[in-house]
């Protein structure tokens, strides 16, 4: 199974390098996100310097969608979907796969938005441990519910529409959770950020596990 | 094409008997909860006439619980037992729940307004939690009319149901943490504050509200069976036509 887990998310990063959508559309819309909230904050350091943590996880959010979106075009297209279940693969082995795939390419835009809200918005890590392991954390559940429900509206007609109603709204605690370990990484709120690690974990894990359940019954039936 | 297994006949009409008296009670009931909640129950020392407010309030806040635990074990018995009573009944039960959870929010933050001087508060957990339901069963409706394949779309929305409830514990979490703090009341039922003619009302409303949820949990059930029947029947018919075409062009070919 891990095996080809693995294939699957090979086959999607590879998609990914050779078709550049992460490097030269997603990547640029974070960085024209984080602008936009300078332009939207009127430029005021102290405000922005505050909400420097909320602001970095929001953009995170929309970056998830498109690469929900992107994970799942990659599915639809030529039936590609069908064709992995005729070769054989387990569902859970494909929703392993698709995770660690979106997993790794929202990491690599994280790593480019902490470069940016240091530049943009003034912003200073105090604790680097608590800042990496938030972002490992928080990404998983991310990725797992994304997949899932990437995996759920991949037949349905408005499926650009539909994805974010239905995955905005689930990952509120992780928009909360990593915020608030955010805050105590950069210093700009006393709170116990590692406090806040235990809830993502949790969201983590019970989303890894509903997707791996689920995705079975949505790939036979779909 | 999913297989699924029937599990009873299906209705000719949204009404019945029973409906129509049920109809008729919540007409009663909801005139007795009018007379009491505005005449019967006396004013609050600190709340003043806002406490009236709880008669409808605090019953649609229950049965948004209800209604939304229904879709959830609805959602569980399609994915397991493909039951197309079960998945019409969680159908039903989410947009009735929408409703009243709406209501819910609506009534909640007008009696916040002169109670706590706000309508919203964001750290108040029970709100923030009402409100990201809403917002996740509302994706379940719009999963629910997005169209195409009947059992692909049921699974679907099943899902989100499932998903929904498993995740409402983590997101109530959060919220608490959040701001560790909440201007919420305990419950107005069992802290035993309410004058006595106020906690009577408040019964009386749960019973009435209770009746209304089940009156249109079925007329909702009994429409959703009928435009099942209704696409089955055409795409049955569809077919026949279809095949008796394709068995007239191979007689006038011989």
């Amino acid at each position: 199974m891990l095996r080809d887990a693995w294939l699957i998310a090979v086959k999607d990063l590879r998609i990914e390098w050779r078709s550049r959508v992460t490097l030269s559309q997603i990547v640029p819309f974070a960085a024209l996100v984080l602008v936009l909230f300078g332009f939207a904050l009127d430029a005021n350091r102290p405000v922005l310097e505050t909400a420097t943590s909320g602001l970095f996880w929001v953009t995170v959010m929309f970056v998830a969608i498109m690469a929900v979106q992107r994970s799942t075009a990659v599915e639809v297209t030529d039936g590609a979907r069908r064709a992995l279940l005729l070769a054989g693969i387990e569902p859970i082995a494909v929703f392993v796969g698709k995770t660690v795939a979106i997993a790794a390419q929202l990491l690599v835009v994280q790593v480019l938005l902490v470069a940016g809200v240091i530049v943009l918005y003034g912003a200073s890590v105090d604790q680097w441990v608590l800042l990496l392991v938030t972002c490992l954390v928080a990404t998983v559940g991310i990725a797992a519910s994304g997949s899932l429900l990437g995996a759920l509206v991949a037949g349905v007609r408005a499926r650009e529409t539909v994805l974010p109603i239905l995955l905005l709204p689930i990952l509120a605690p992780v928009l909360i959770g990593a915020t608030r370990a955010f805050d105590d990484a950069l210093g700009s709120v006393a709170v116990d950020g590692w406090a806040w690690l235990g809830l993502l974990a949790g969201f983590g894990a019970i989303n890894l596990v509903l997707g791996a359940l689920a995705y079975g019954v949505l790939l036979e039936e779909i | 094409m999913t297989k699924i297994n029937q599990t009873a006949s299906a209705p000719t009409g949204t009404g019945s008997r029973f409906t129509f008296w049920l109809g008729l009670t919540v007409i009663v009931g909801v005139v007795v909860l009018v007379l009491l909640g505005f005449f019967a129950a006396p004013e609050d020392d600190e709340q003043g006439d806002a406490v009236r407010m709880i008669f409808v309030h605090v019953p649609s806040a229950l049965l948004t619980y209800v209604a939304f635990s229904v879709t959830a074990f609805g959602s569980l018995m399609w994915i397991w037992k493909r039951s197309v009573w079960w998945d019409i009944t969680a159908h039903a039960a989410a947009e009735i729940g929408v409703i009243f959870c709406g209501l819910t929010l609506f009534t909640g933050s007008v009696w916040g307004r002169p109670t706590w001087n706000t309508y919203w508060d964001w750290g108040d957990v029970r709100l923030v939690t009402t409100l990201i339901l809403f917002l996740i069963m509302i994706g379940y409706l719009s999963i629910r009319s997005s169209g195409g394949d009947e059992g692909a779309t049921s699974t679907r929305a099943a899902i989100i149901g499932l998903v929904a409830a498993v995740n409402l514990p983590i997101v109530n979490r959060s919220v608490e943490w959040w701001f560790d703090r909440t201007l919420h009341q305990k419950s107005s039922l069992t802290d035993g504050n309410l004058e006595d003619m106020t906690l009577f009302s408040l019964v009386v409303g749960i019973a009435v509200w209770a009746a209304f949820f089940l009156w249109a949990m079925i007329h909702r059930f009994r429409i959703a069976w009928l435009e099942r029947e209704l696409r089955v029947g055409d795409l049955n018919e569809a077919i026949a036509e279809r095949r008796a075409e394709a068995l007239q062009d191979e007689s006038t070919q011989r």
